[in-house]
């Protein structure tokens, strides 16, 4: 049994270096460990300046995603075992820049993220004294799956059509637009649809389904994507069909 | 609309990756994908033919046969052999997607999706075989 494994760690210095580099570091092989336990022995024992983001270790928070070995990953979420005999090449996530280190600039995912109003938007709140807005069951698991997203952008990392369309709004955005879309007390599919239904918005997909095979959360932001092209082609159709009717 | 984190001139520059040209070449998966996408060409390829074919058909039975005879060629006998590979291809892979498209519920319960993609291969051999059938029954 296998008692150190190496990292390659991608070295990022602002303003010192033109570009990254990596850098190798040993540490102690332990079973019980992930892969972010062996950066964590890193910045502990070995070299301060490493930096990286984490925060709560348990697969929740959504801060801790690299490129391990070319693939993005929640670094928590993975025991080192899966690397053996290592070494493990760790990067930060591709597609964003990369402001030190492991760490990427978020800014424009979240400029994303806002423009789909992930929220519940309402035309006319209900009074309080009317009590609270009832689900069934049935109602709640329509969304629940889209719900589960951690913002952790693993998906936005996977997709080729980020790296090549930097206006693409992305996997989780376009998800978390369809996981209010189908919450029974929402009423702003209308407006999301307006932002989404170009060629930067859901047409921007081309279908290559890696980001639900990267997503921690089993969200399926490639299954949400097709559905609301179903839903925007439906659209399209009734208002050829049916002028009408009701947008 | 200010978010706080965009570039400053105090800020040091931040490390913009280009897309690399080969970036298809990463993993399986984007291979896998681009072949896909690619392999369209061939799906137009065999609607050219069938369109042509019609009008041969249109052109007599000594057009037609000229045609027929052309297909036997070798050049159209190996052609046609590859689009048939590429157009499997492309059939296989975007069937074993549709259960990702197509989610269909049966009152509560959702319909799994070996039998939504199972349904596309049903209906593919029985069409196949519509066709087989007029194209062979002389």
């Amino acid at each position: 049994m296998a008692d150190k494994i190496t990292l390659d760690v991608t070295r990022y210095r602002p303003g010192e270096d033109a570009e990254p580099t990596l850098q190798s570091y040993e540490v102690p092989y332990r079973e019980d460990w992930v892969v972010l336990d062996a950066l964590n022995y890193v910045k502990d024992q070995l070299d301060g300046s490493l930096t990286y983001r984490w925060s709560c270790r348990m697969g929740v928070c959504g801060s801790c995603g690299m490129m391990v070995d070319g693939t993005p990953t929640l670094t928590c979420a993975v025991p080192l075992s899966n690397y053996l005999p290592g070494p493990i090449r760790i990067e930060p996530l591709q597609f964003f820049p990369v402001v030190r280190d492991l760490v990427v600039d978020i800014s424009d995912f979240l400029q994303k993220l806002q423009k789909v109003q992930p929220w519940i938007v309402r035309d006319e709140e209900k009074p309080v004294d009317d009590g609270e807005y009832l689900q069934t069951p049935a109602q709640l698991e329509a969304y629940k799956q889209f719900s589960m997203c951690i913002n952790c952008m693993l998906c936005y990392s996977a997709c080729p059509v980020v790296g090549l369309e930097p206006e693409f709004a992305g996997p989780a955005a376009i998800a978390l637009a369809q996981r209010y879309n189908l919450d029974s007390r929402d009423q702003g599919a209308g407006g999301r649809m307006e932002v989404l239904d170009e060629h930067e918005g859901m047409w921007g997909c081309t279908f290559v389904g890696e980001c639900t095979k990267v997503c921690p959360k089993n969200v399926d932001p490639a299954g949400a994507i097709q559905l609301y092209k179903v839903a925007s082609a439906t659209n399209w159709f009734k208002s050829i069909l049916l002028p009408w009717g009701s947008k | 609309m200010n978010d706080g984190v965009h570039d400053s001139a105090d800020r040091p520059p931040m490390y913009r990756r280009p897309m690399p040209l080969w970036w298809w070449l990463q993993n399986g998966a984007y291979f896998r994908f681009v072949v896909r996408e690619l392999t369209s060409v061939f799906v137009g390829f065999f609607v050219v033919l069938s369109i042509l074919q019609v009008r041969a058909l249109g052109q007599g039975a000594e057009g037609y046969a000229w045609f027929v005879e052309r297909l036997g060629t070798p050049v159209f006998v190996v052609l046609n052999s590859v689009a048939l590979i590429a157009v499997l291809y492309h059939a296989i892979t975007w069937f074993n997607l549709t259960p990702t498209i197509a989610v269909i519920r049966i009152g509560e319960k959702r319909v799994p999706g070996w039998a939504i993609a199972g349904a596309h291969y049903v209906g593919c051999a029985v069409l196949s075989g519509v066709v087989a059938w007029i194209l062979l029954r002389n």
